[in-house]
C-alpha cells in the first residue's frame, strides 16, 4: 500500500535526522574553569555546601578512610563505587567520558595510565588547588609519576618489587638464604624442582605489569612520551632482551610454571603449594591473605634478586593515585577528598597497616607504627622495614605511553602468548614491539626508538 | 499446477470512505503500536544509523576525527585478525550447529514419542541451562575445566589418567562448542517440540496404519512436517554463532592467552572500540559482520526453498 511506504519513509527520515543530530553532539570536555588558583575562601565555601560526590576506586574497605573524611567534612557525602579493577574500570571510565555523563568526580588511576587520560584532557590540574605544595611530602620517583607540567593526581600507593617466598617449601628444597642474584635464583629454581613438587614461582602470560616491573629493575626505559605528539617505543632493547632470555631459559627447563594470574586456578595454586614464591611487591598480601588464607604465616619477603652481585636496584609494579576529572561539577570537594585520604596521617596509616597498600607519603613511611609492624602473614617479619628500603632503590625516571590499554592488551597476544605457550620469548618480545609501533603510527604519533 | 478457473476481471479493492468505527480502530491500532515503534526507532534504528555514520570516519588519538569514506571497510576486509575470526566462527557454525540441532531434534522427538517417563521433568531439565545467565554458565564451566583443580581434572586424576588441559590452544574450540551447545540445546528443543505438537494427528494415524514404527515415523513423517521450524532454528543458530561474544569474553579471564583479543568478530570489535579506542573502525567491523550474517542466512534459506521446490 502506498501509505505504508510513505509511513516507512517518514519513519526512516525521522531516524536519520535524529541520528545526525546525535552525531553532532560532542561530549562536554569540562566546565571550562578559569585557570587562576583557587582561594581558601572558595575552598571553605565548597566544603560547607552540602554536596554528594562519586568516587570510583577498587581499593577494598575504602569506606573506612572515606568515613574519616566525612567525619571531618560532614556536609560532603561520598559515594564510593567499585566498577572493576584496572583495565575494566578504565574501559568504563573512557566510555563515560566520551558519552559526556556518568563519569565520577574522583577516580583511582594507576600511574601508567595517567598520560592516557591527560591526552584526552580528562584530568584536572590540581596545582591550582595547592597540590604542588605537597610534592616534597611524597617519595620522589612516585611524585614524578603524577606531576609533569602540572599535578594530575595524588599518589596513594606504590609497588616496589621484592621477592616473596614460602619458608617451608624453600627449606624442604634445601635453600637456606633467599637468592641475591638472578643466577642464584635459577640455581634455587632447580633445587626446588628436584626436591619438592613445587615451582619456585609462576610467570603468567597475562601480566604485562609484572614484566614491565622486571624491565624497570633491569634498567630498561622502554617507553617515552613528550606530552605532545612524539613517543619513544624501545621494547626490544638489550636490557629487555636480557630479562626475556632469562625467563625463557627457566621456562624451557621447566623450572617455572606459566599459569595465568589473578584467577581461581592461580589462587588454588598458592593454596596447594604449587608456587613456592612470587616476585611481587608489598601489596601482594592484599590478594593472598583473602584467597590463599591457608598459607598465611608461611611467607617471608626478601629483596628482589639482582642482575649483578652487589647491586641494589628494584623496579615497581603497580600502585595508583587518585585524580579529579575535569568534567566534575564538584572539583574542590573531590580534590579535598583525595588529598585527605592520601595525606591525612590516620588515613594513610590505615591504608598501610590494615589494607597492605604500600605508602608513598614520606611521613607514613617513617612512622614507627608502620615500620616496626610485625606482619602475621609473613610469620612475624617486619616486612615494612624491608620494603621501605626497597622503595628507595627504585629507578626515579620511568615513563609510560599515553595508550597503555593497547600496550597491555597486545602483550597478551604476543609476548604473553609466547610465555603461556612456552615458545620463543624473544620472538614474542619483537612481535610486541612491532604491534605497539604499528598502533602508535596508526594513531598519528611520531615514533622514535 | 492445475489451471486456475478463469475468473471475470477482478476489480482491485476500492478504498472506501472510513466509517467512524473503522477510523477509531485505525487510530487505536496506531496508538498501540507507537510505544513499540518509538523504542524500536530510538534503540535500534537510530544507533544503527549513527554507527553507520561513525564508520565513515577515522579517528586518531593525535588528529581527531576525519571523514574517510569507505577506508574503514577496505581495511576491515583485508584485516587478517578479522578475517581469521570470521573464519573461526564459520568453522564453529559448521561444527556446533549440526551437533546442537541434531541433539535438540533427537530430544524433541524422544519427548514427543510418549515413550519417555517423567516427560515434564526431562523437558525442564534440558531447558534449564538456557535459563542460566551465560555469565554464570561460563564461570561455572571455567571452573569445571580448570586444569589443576577442576572436577573434570580431578576425576581424571582419580582414575589414574593425566589431567587434560581443556583450555589449551588445541582444546579451547571444543570446550567452547560444548558450553554453547549445553546452553542452547534446550531452547531449540522447545521450538522443535512445539512444532511437533502441531502435526495433525491424521498424518501420524496414517503412518501407523501403514505399519511405520516409531523411528520410521520420526524420519519420514515428523521431520519433514516440522521443516519450517528446523529452518528457523538453523537461522537463529547461524546468527548466534557469528555473534558469539559472551562465552569467549568470560573464558578470557580463565585462559587469557588462548582466547586472544580477536577470537570472535564481536570480541574483536569490542576490543577495537574500547581498548584500542577506535570506535569508527569497530563500527565498520560490526557492519561487515552484519552483512556476512545476512548473506549466510539468505544462502541457507534459498537453498532450503530450492530443495523444497524441487521435490
Amino acid at each position: 500500500m502506498r501509505s505504508a511506504r510513505k509511513t516507512a519513509t517518514l519513519l526512516g527520515g525521522v531516524a536519520v535526522v535524529a541520528a545526525l543530530a546525535l552525531a553532532g553532539c560532542s561530549p562536554s570536555t569540562g566546565s571550562g574553569d578559569s585557570s587562576g588558583p583557587v582561594s581558601q575562601a572558595d575552598i571553605d565555601k565548597a566544603m560547607n555546601t552540602p554536596t554528594t560526590i562519586t568516587f570510583w576506586s577498587w581499593v577494598p574497605d575504602l569506606k573506612n578512610e572515606v568515613a574519616l573524611f566525612e567525619k571531618k567534612y560532614p556536609k560532603i557525602k561520598v559515594n564510593t563505587v567499585n566498577v572493576g579493577s584496572g583495565a575494566d574500570q578504565y574501559t568504563k571510565l573512557r566510555t563515560a567520558l566520551k558519552a559526556g555523563k556518568g563519569a565520577p568526580d574522583a577516580v583511582q588511576i594507576e600511574y601508567q595510565y595517567i598520560s592516557s587520560f591527560r591526552l584526552t584532557n580528562s584530568l584536572e590540574d590540581l596545582s591550582k588547588y595547592g597540590a604542588d605544595k605537597l610534592g616534597s611530602e611524597y617519595v620522589d620517583w612516585v611524585w614524578n609519576q603524577v606531576s609533569d607540567g602540572g599535578v594530575w593526581g595524588i599518589p596513594q600507593d606504590s609497588g616496589p618489587l621484592g621477592n616473596l617466598y614460602r619458608t617451608d617449601i624453600m627449606q624442604q628444597a634445601g635453600v637456606t638464604d633467599p637468592p641475591k642474584t638472578w643466577d642464584e635464583y635459577a640455581a634455587d629454581a632447580q633445587k626446588v624442582k628436584d626436591n619438592t613438587s613445587s615451582y619456585i614461582s609462576n610467570l603468567p602470560g597475562n601480566d604485562p605489569g609484572q614484566m614491565v616491573g622486571f624491565f624497570w629493575q633491569a634498567g630498561a626505559k622502554p617507553f617515552g612520551y613528550d606530552g605532545k605528539k612524539s613517543v619513544k617505543i624501545d621494547l626490544d632493547s638489550a636490557d629487555t632482551q636480557k630479562v626475556v632470555s632469562y625467563w625463557n631459559d627457566l621456562i624451557q627447563k621447566g623450572l617455572v610454571s606459566t599459569d595465568a594470574d589473578f584467577n581461581d586456578n592461580w589462587y588454588q595454586g598458592f593454596n596447594s603449594g604449587k608456587y613456592a614464591g612470587w616476585p611481587s611487591p608489598a601489596w601482594a598480601p592484599v590478594f593472598l591473605q583473602g584467597s590463599a588464607k591457608a598459607t598465611a604465616g608461611k611467607w617471608a619477603a626478601a629483596k628482589i634478586p639482582q642482575w649483578n652481585a652487589g647491586d641494589d636496584v628494584s623496579g615497581n609494579w603497580g600502585g595508583s593515585g587518585d585524580s579529579v576529572l575535569s568534567s566534575s561539577q564538584h572539583k574542590i570537594a573531590a580534590y579535598e577528598l583525595i588529598k585527605f585520604i592520601n595525606n591525612d596521617k590516620e588515613s594513610t596509616l590505615q591504608f598501610a597497616n590494615k589494607q597492605f597498600l604500600f605508602p608513598t607519603l614520606k611521613s607514613t613511611l617513617a612512622d614507627p607504627s608502620f615500620v616496626d609492624l610485625k606482619s602475621d602473614f609473613y610469620g612475624g617479619q617486619q616486612v615494612n622495614k624491608l620494603f621501605t628500603g626497597i622503595s628507595d632503590t627504585v629507578d626515579v625516571k620511568f615513563e609510560w605511553l599515553p595508550f597503555m590499554d593497547y600496550v597491555y592488551s597486545s602483550y597478551n597476544d604476543t609476548l604473553g602468548k609466547a610465555i603461556s605457550d612456552k615458545t620463543d620469548l624473544k620472538k614474542g618480545l619483537t612481535d610486541w614491539q612491532t604491534a605497539v609501533v604499528a598502533y602508535a603510527k596508526k594513531q598519528g604519533f611520531t615514533v622514535t626508538q | 499446477m492445475t489451471a486456475a478457473p478463469a475468473l471475470a476481471a477482478v476489480r482491485p479493492p476500492r478504498r472506501r470512505r472510513a466509517t467512524p468505527a473503522k477510523r477509531r480502530q485505525w487510530i487505536a491500532a496506531y496508538v498501540l503500536i507507537i510505544p513499540f515503534l518509538v523504542v524500536f526507532i530510538a534503540m535500534l534504528v537510530v544507533p544503527l544509523v549513527y554507527s553507520g555514520w561513525l564508520s565513515l570516519f577515522t579517528s586518531q588519538l593525535i588528529g581527531g576525527q576525519q571523514f574517510a569514506g569507505l577506508t574503514n571497510y577496505v581495511n576491515a576486509v583485508t584485516d587478517p585478525k578479522f578475517l581469521s575470526s570470521v573464519g573461526r566462527m564459520g568453522l564453529f557454525l559448521l561444527v556446533q550447529v549440526p551437533i546442537m540441532l541434531a541433539l535438540a531434534l533427537f530430544f524433541a522427538l524422544a519427548l514427543d514419542s510418549n515413550r519417555v517417563r517423567g516427560k515434564r521433568f526431562i523437558r525442564l531439565a534440558i531447558f534449564v541451562p538456557y535459563a542460566v545467565p551465560s555469565v554464570v554458565a561460563t564461570l561455572m564451566w571455567g571452573y569445571l575445566y580448570g586444569k589443576d583443580f577442576g572436577p573434570i581434572s580431578q576425576f581424571f586424576q582419580a582414575i589414574g589418567l593425566g589431567t587434560p588441559d581443556l583450555l589449551s590452544n588445541q582444546t579451547i574450540f571444543g570446550s567452547l562448542v560444548n558450553i554453547v551447545t549445553w546452553e542452547f540445546v534446550g531452547y531449540n528443543m522447545i521450538i522443535l517440540y512445539a512444532a511437533l505438537r502441531t502435526i495433525p494427528a491424521e498424518l501420524l494415524d496414517a503412518a501407523e496404519v501403514d505399519g511405520a514404527g516409531a523411528w520410521r515415523t520420526a524420519w519420514s513423517v515428523k521431520i519433514p512436517a516440522i521443516r519450517p521450524a528446523i529452518l528457523l532454528t538453523v537461522i537463529f543458530s547461524i546468527i548466534g554463532s557469528f555473534q558469539l561474544f559472551n562465552e569467549p569474553n568470560l573464558l578470557h579471564g580463565v585462559a587469557p592467552n588462548v582466547i586472544g583479543t580477536s577470537y570472535t568478530p564481536n570480541l574483536y570489535a569490542f576490543n577495537v572500540a574500547f581498548v584500542n579506542q577506535d570506535v569508527n573502525y569497530a563500527a565498520s567491523l560490526a557492519f561487515i559482520l552484519g552483512i556476512v550474517i545476512m548473506i549466510v542466512s539468505y544462502v541457507v534459506q534459498l537453498s532450503t526453498n530450492r530443495a523444497e521446490r524441487n521435490r
